[in-house]
């Protein structure tokens, strides 16, 4: 895509886009920095190298971490198979996938409890063959988060995988290379921004998730408390600077994350010449 | 630029904001915690029919419940309410110190420190109580699963964790050390911290998590009736705290909203014997001495500690549940 | 939907390897197990759960609950607050994925990333910053209150936050999709002396038609489905500023199972108006 001078709009689409922006994202965000200026530097250093809330954090990457992923995997895995592979009952999975985004994360937290939940109907499976517990140990944080994090993936893949251009597909098959390579050289390359869009969208969300986790977390400090978690518990002790100087951080980081998968994301697409 | 910025948000917002009072009817907003919906519901149809005769105006009075806590935010950031009933005098307090939303001597313009009732903390046990649980110190056996939430979230919490350090402090002579341990010890029997009490229930109950549910009175005897008498039972210890859930009228925002009178008279009116027998019926304790006569088979008598016995509940809030406190000690270790 | 491929295209790879065109059955076979098996275990699950308990006492009992003037208030809200949020978010998706997506200017990366942040924020604190802002001790609120204005624990105090939540849906389904067509088609009707709105409308329109779609359709599922947030600015106030999963909440809390889960079985379905209504476009458009 190159600069292109007859293309129109650019001015009143930027605006628009810049001043709603601000407008809706911008200005609210900023009261958190504002508000978490009323700690001076070293009451801010407290709150955030106090033990447990480095603990809280950490707790928090991971599990979204390890969710994330867990739903990158999968979620390519349903994008594919939605968008390739014909078979009875697509559709009415495929409308499925939107029902994290649609039920509100308290019933997602209560069913998913209620589920893995050590007498639940897949927790007590899991126990007896297993010996895995489920509910209430950060496993379950992760549970909650791969089930709020996978509608980003597919739906963030499948729009692309739709519009792909079998053609590149063919021409390599008609040299001559096999189906693994044609994946491994031309799908996957050129389905790996999405990919990656969808896994730290995933990430990005799984990060500041309250409502789910804290039914099937347990909520134990130093083992499945969350970030988020320690925000209310500030808020509860009326201290609004506390809350937001955590809450400031952990935007920061989401947003360093977010910027480096987006720049990391440009390079692959300059890498394969569509910038 | 802000001022632009403000006036055209409040011109785009202003067309959707709702409109408020009707002239005709009064209406009052009652900001409340999680455990009284029950009450309250019943009570606002009481107080609406009493009103009704005596005036000849017709109340309607809207509830909002949530976590103690969350709900006296709410009402600083604006929630209009024009009384709250919480769980905590010092929930209520905040609504003087960081916004002067009523008077320093709230708490006593009303009989009995502002609580038209009373309550307790108690145990619920599985049908037969297969640990043999009888009291607090059943509770720090090994073996015994304990559900209670996070005095941190939860105006209920504190009342139990409280009640538990009383109770330590009564066995060991007054020390503190003594008392520390004991609580650790039944932290260590918790493995679910629930956010608020209605969700230590649900983990108990529907989740089939520990052997004890440690929680309010009236919320005891609601699961009993909500999930069976036939699987749950309740033990009184013999020893536990008076939690006093106070009510007051948000006297800036009642006279605001020119409903000073009857939100005073909506609170007085929880005092009198109709009103009194509706909050025996749901668990809590009366205040009413005749009434109290009356259910006495109901509420079994125990030994009681008192908040003031600790010094008022910013002293236990600073010394406990603050960033640092003795809760926050019994986890960093 | 199976990606249509030439006919020319085919004939070709006849010479070539022309398995390298499909996976092999067992593969097929395989990934199909594991999607469905995982949407079983982690969608079919959950949803069956929601609607075992919605009908535990019965079809009146869901139908006595869901009449209830409670419910009905909060899902009449939560209508109003999807029909305000869902516009506003369609026109900036469009926008913000026009300005990105067709045009170099510095700092792209950086305005790409500011979209997704509202997704990145913790719904406590997406609610806790319109606090900050319009509460009565906020920045505007002592303005606002003056002048006798209610956003917050109001309607519109729900509104905000909705925007704020679901800003992001239909830019982050619009972007990639965009910069994946290129702009060759457009650039050839303009070249051709088509105006912008024309091409637009003509050109742009019918090929991000689905993306924009899906985009509309979560962003109103998101809106309608916010819990964390809006929990925090609505003043919980039953049958007033209680929206659809709130009351749930609300329900649940009362002990009344099948009145929560048969509003949340409510909120469930829009997946199931989702397909209806993709399928009935996707029939009106062959």
């Amino acid at each position: 895509m190159t600069q292109s001078s007859i293309m129109p709009g650019f001015r009143p689409a930027l605006a628009f886009t810049l001043g709603y922006l601000t407008l809706i994202v911008l200005i609210p965000l900023s009261s958190l920095l504002f508000t978490s200026l009323q700690l001076d530097w070293n009451e801010y250093l407290d709150i955030m190298i106090d033990r447990r809330v480095l603990a809280a954090f950490r707790i928090s990457f991971l599990t979204s971490l390890a969710a994330s992923v867990i739903a990158g995997l999968f979620g390519f895995v349903i994008a594919w198979v939605m968008v390739r592979y014909p078979f009875a009952g697509k559709r009415v999975l495929d409308a499925l996938i939107d029902l994290p985004f649609a039920l509100p994360t308290a019933v997602a937290g209560v069913v998913l409890a209620t589920i893995y939940q050590p007498g639940g109907i897949v927790g007590k499976w899991l126990i007896d063959n297993f010996g895995l517990q489920v509910a209430y140990t950060p496993l379950g944080i992760v549970v909650a988060l791969i089930f709020i994090g996978i509608p980003f993936v597919v739906r963030t893949i499948e729009p692309v995988l739709q519009e792909f251009d079998t053609t590149m597909e063919e021409a390599a098959a008609c040299l001559g290379a096999s189906r693994l390579q044609v994946f491994a050289k031309i799908i996957l390359p050129n389905l790996f921004p999405a990919v990656l869009t969808g896994v730290s969208l995933a990430f990005a969300r799984g990060i500041g998730e309250y409502g789910s986790v804290i039914f099937i977390a347990g909520n134990l400090p130093y083992v499945s408390e969350i970030a988020p978690l320690l925000i209310v518990i500030k808020l509860e002790q009326y201290q609004y600077a506390g809350a937001t100087s955590i809450a400031f951080s952990m935007l920061i980081v989401s947003f360093l994350l977010l910027l480096g998968l987006n720049l990391l994301q440009r390079r692959l697409r300059k890498r394969s010449g569509q910038i | 630029m802000k001022n632009n910025l403000i006036n055209i948000l409040a011109a785009a917002l202003l067309g959707l904001a709702a409109g408020n009072t009707d002239a005709a009817d009064i209406k009052l907003l009652n900001v409340s915690y999680d455990p009284t919906r029950e009450l309250y519901k019943a009570y606002n149809q009481v107080f609406a029919g009493y009103w009704k005769h005596k005036t000849g105006d017709t109340v309607t009075v809207n509830q909002s419940h949530g976590g103690s806590g969350k709900q006296a935010r709410a009402v600083l950031d604006g929630l209009e309410a024009d009384v709250v009933t919480l769980a905590l005098a010092y929930d209520i307090d905040q609504l003087h110190a960081r916004a002067k939303l009523l008077p320093e001597n709230w708490q006593s313009q009303l009989p009995n420190n502002s609580s038209p009732y009373t309550s307790t903390i108690v145990f619920v046990v599985r049908k037969g109580n297969p640990k043999q649980i009888r009291d607090w110190n059943d509770l720090i056996r090994a073996g015994v699963g304990v559900v209670t939430p996070n005095p941190k979230t939860s105006g209920g919490a504190r009342w139990n964790y409280l009640a538990a350090w009383a109770y330590a402090l009564k066995q060991n002579a007054g020390s503190e050390d003594a008392a520390r341990a004991f609580l650790d010890k039944l932290y260590k029997n918790t493995s679910v911290l629930d956010t608020g009490a209605r969700g230590s229930t649900t983990s108990f109950a529907d989740r089939g998590i520990g052997d004890v549910l440690i929680t309010w009175e009236n919320e005891a005897y609601l699961l009993l009736k909500e999930f069976g008498i036939d699987k749950y039972e309740v033990v009184t210890p013999a020893f536990s705290i008076l939690a006093e859930p106070p009510v007051a009228v948000v006297e800036a925002y009642a006279r605001k909203h020119g409903a000073y009178e009857v939100a005073s008279e909506y609170l007085k009116y929880l005092y009198s014997k109709e009103a009194q027998e509706l909050i025996a019926q749901n668990y809590y304790r009366p205040v009413d001495k005749e009434v109290a006569a009356q259910y006495a088979s109901q509420f079994p008598a125990l030994e009681l500690a008192t908040v003031a016995q600790f010094g008022g509940w910013t002293a236990v809030q600073n010394k406990h549940f603050a960033d640092g406190g003795v809760f926050d000690q019994i986890y960093g270790k | 939907m199976q990606a249509p491929s030439s006919t020319a295209g085919n004939a070709i790879v006849r010479i070539g390897n022309r398995q390298a065109l499909r996976d092999p059955l067992w593969l097929r076979c395989a990934l199909i197990g594991v999607a469905v098996g995982f949407i079983v275990l982690f969608l079919c699950l959950p949803l069956g759960l929601v609607l075992y308990q919605a009908f535990a006492k019965g079809w009146q009992a869901y139908f006595q609950a869901l009449s209830e003037p409670d419910t009905v208030a909060a899902l009449r809200l939560t209508l109003i607050v999807a029909l305000a949020t869902v516009p506003l978010n369609t026109i900036f998706g469009i926008a913000a994925a026009w300005a990105i997506t067709r045009f170099e200017f510095p700092g792209k990366s950086l305005l790409t990333t500011l979209i997704d942040l509202p997704f990145s924020v913790s719904p406590v604190i997406s609610g806790l910053i319109f606090v900050l802002l319009f509460g009565s001790q906020g920045w505007f609120g002592p303005w606002l209150s003056a002048h006798q204005i209610k956003i917050m624990f109001a309607t519109p105090g729900i509104i905000l936050v909705t925007v704020f939540v679901t800003f992001p849906f239909v830019a982050r389904e619009l972007i990639p999709l965009m910069q994946e067509m290129g702009n060759e088609e457009e650039e050839a009707a303009l070249s051709l002396g088509a105006g912008g709105w024309k091409t637009f409308f003509l050109i742009t329109l019918p090929n991000i038609k689905w993306a924009l779609l899906y985009g509309v359709l979560l962003c109103n599922a998101r809106a309608m489905g916010e819990f964390g947030a809006v929990s925090v600015v609505s003043g919980h106030i039953r049958g007033l500023t209680d929206t659809l999963p709130l009351h749930v909440e609300v329900s649940y809390n009362d002990y009344d199972a099948v009145g929560a889960f048969a509003s949340a079985s409510i909120l469930a379905g829009l997946a199931v108006v989702t397909l209806v209504l993709k399928s009935f476009l996707e029939w009106k458009a062959r």
